[in-house]
């Protein structure tokens, strides 16, 4: 059985025209993967390795170096929440906005709650320092947050809008 | 041209309902530079740039066209334009505004770039989170291609290119244009050893340009109303200085921190960091006043007060001691604000950021921000002081331990820092203070 879906081995097929090299297709095929599971796991590093003829060791040396992606011991929860403690955010209070989060939800940055609802995430500066402190949910920006925002953000529907 | 005068360029249109569409960027002449540009020879579109004194707006500030021009003469087979999207640097925002608000002004400028530098096909590598500009560049694109503003003999031209998303996976490092370009081909973003400059051997080993956001967001005005009106904006060459390239065009300035209105400003390059706080971003919050201020990310290191009357122009801030003018976000930190906190904030971000390629900047990054733990612990020595300067003189381009250069980021932060607020350490240390775990904001 394979570990990718037909979705994601049709994204990496449509992503291999774009590029002179195939390994150029490794961060779009780790997306891919990783918006539909959660992680990638070591056999989806293999296929993925496979398609674009590589080392399932070239697959991981890059998917390890961005802090980005998860393997199947640390997967996602259903939503992922990266609070920015870089120094503008931080001195509009995202540190305290961190702590806090992870009091209320009983987890260290990095962890995932145990109904596998929400993984909360330490991020540095996500780029929208005029909305002080801000979050990111999933790859959608909100601005100027506080603990009972990101609450509300977290219980809400998840968009379908997200396709890599 | 006064600053009174001023109207802004890259920001002109965001205030349009429906500013991001194809039509509307039309009705307000919107890829007429376009159209004027593909009738020129290439290179009399590199001469326009270069004559306008266009200098990169990503942080380094290389005169745009004059890169163009160290692309190889006679090239068989295909140039590559890489757009840097990456925009991560602490502070920075300029560039999600203009996506977000203006795509196809973005998008133009990159078709007349890839046109002038001959470039068939350009790669937009954009920052994971910027997700919102994913989706808007993305449908911009499309409508392009639906109207012959890309793929195959655009306008009529004869001129074919392709533009493609890539986006990343949340690393400071992919911003270094060469970590970019490693990125792009799926390896881990480890930064190259420089020459072979990207414009030799980039991305793919074939000739290569990376240019900013911003920077190609003034390329259709400078095609449009040419190198003079941009000249006529901004800070001329230092004629006392030969290798002064000048601080032409409008300027996208980034305001956060401890002010009233954090926010973008566009006005023409120069205005001093006390103008910009005082009169665009409604003074320094709560009344208080401005203990240091960073011009241009976090990268560039701390001013004073006492320095805020510097102009935030290409050689302003190194004039005072900070790197350079970099992305020109300014970030302002009150009087009740402890800088030994700052400074923890500031080299715990480059020690999470390092790529950890050359061991100065993985081990200096990290022994940085442990020093400053023990210090904030109440555990610090005074020699603790002269330890962070050693390291910060030691990292970097300039003493010339490291790859790229953003490990002279790390540095100066810790330089300005130390040599601008010593005192304030020297009594942080003394006193046996701890400062609370996380990092108490000034909000307080």
């Amino acid at each position: 059985m394979s570990e990718l879906s037909e979705n994601a081995k049709q994204t990496i097929a449509e992503h291999l025209p774009r590029y002179p090299s195939k390994q150029a297709v490794t961060l779009p095929a780790l997306h891919v993967v990783q918006q539909e599971r959660g992680c990638v796991s070591k056999k989806a590093m293999e296929e993925i390795a496979e398609i674009l003829e590589l080392s399932p060791a070239q697959i991981h040396d890059t998917a390890s170096f961005y802090g980005f992606f998860r393997t199947e011991e640390n997967p996602l929860g259903e939503k992922r929440i990266w609070v920015c403690r870089s120094l503008p955010c931080m001195l509009r209070g995202g540190e305290e906005l961190l702590a806090a989060l992870c009091e209320k939800y009983g987890i260290a940055p990095g962890e995932t709650t145990s109904d596998g609802k929400l993984t909360i995430e330490l991020a540095e500066c996500l780029g929208a320092c005029d909305g002080a402190p801000c979050i990111l949910l999933e790859d959608e920006l909100h601005l100027r947050c506080s603990v009972e925002d990101v609450e509300r953000i977290a219980k809400e529907p998840t968009p379908e809008t997200k396709k890599v | 041209m006064s600053q009174s005068e001023f109207k802004p360029v890259l920001l002109g249109r965001i205030d349009r309902p429906d500013s991001q569409s194809l039509a509307s960027y039309r009705a307000d002449g919107g890829y007429e530079a376009l159209a004027k540009a593909l009738k020129m020879a290439n290179t009399e579109v590199i001469d326009v740039v270069k004559n306008s004194g266009l200098r990169g707006r990503g942080g380094a500030g290389f005169p745009t066209g004059l890169k163009w021009t160290f692309l190889p003469k006679d090239v068989n087979g295909p140039i590559y334009l890489c757009i840097n999207g990456d925009e991560s640097e602490p502070g920075t925002f300029n560039n999600r505004v203009l996506i977000e608000e203006d795509p196809h002004q973005v998008l133009e400028g990159i078709v007349i770039s890839s046109f002038a530098t001959r470039a068939t096909t350009a790669y937009f590598y954009l920052r994971y989170e910027y997700g919102r500009c994913y989706r808007t560049l993305k449908k911009a694109i499309d409508e392009m291609y639906a109207n012959n503003l890309l793929g195959k003999n655009i306008l009529g031209s004869g001129y074919d290119l392709d533009i493609y998303l890539h986006r990343g996976a949340c690393a400071y490092i992919c911003g270094e244009e060469t970590g970019l370009i490693e990125s792009l081909e799926g390896k881990r973003a480890w930064p190259r050893i420089k020459p072979p400059f990207p414009a030799i051997e980039g991305a793919f080993r074939r000739p290569t340009v990376v240019n900013n956001v911003e920077t190609m967001a003034c390329i259709p005005h400078i095609l449009k109303h040419g190198p003079e009106w941009f000249q006529s904006m901004g800070v001329p060459k230092d004629p006392n200085n030969p290798r002064d390239a000048g601080s032409y065009g409008p300027k996208l300035y980034c305001i956060s921190g401890h002010v009233n209105k954090p926010g973008l400003v566009e006005l023409p390059m120069g205005i001093t960091a006390r103008d910009l706080i005082d009169n665009h971003a409604g003074g320094v919050w709560k009344g208080r006043k401005a203990k240091a201020v960073i011009p241009g990310g976090l990268s560039m290191g701390f001013m004073t007060n006492a320095e805020l009357d510097t102009p935030l122009d290409f050689n302003g801030p190194g004039r005072v001691g900070c790197l350079g003018l970099g992305t020109a976000a300014v970030v302002v930190i009150d009087d009740q604000t402890s800088m030994v906190d700052v400074l923890y904030n500031a080299c715990r971000f480059f020690a999470h950021e390092s790529c950890g390629q050359c061991t100065p900047c993985r081990e200096g990054t990290a022994w940085s921000t442990k020093i400053l733990e023990r210090i904030r612990d109440g555990r610090g020595k005074l020699s603790d002081i002269d330890l962070l300067l050693e390291i910060s003189s030691s990292i970097g381009t300039i003493p010339g331990t490291t790859i790229c250069g953003l490990a002279d980021g790390a540095a100066w932060p810790i330089k300005t820092a130390i040599n601008k607020f010593r005192g304030e350490f020297e009594e942080y240390i003394k006193s046996g203070r701890r400062s609370e775990s996380p990092v108490l904001a000034g909000a307080h």
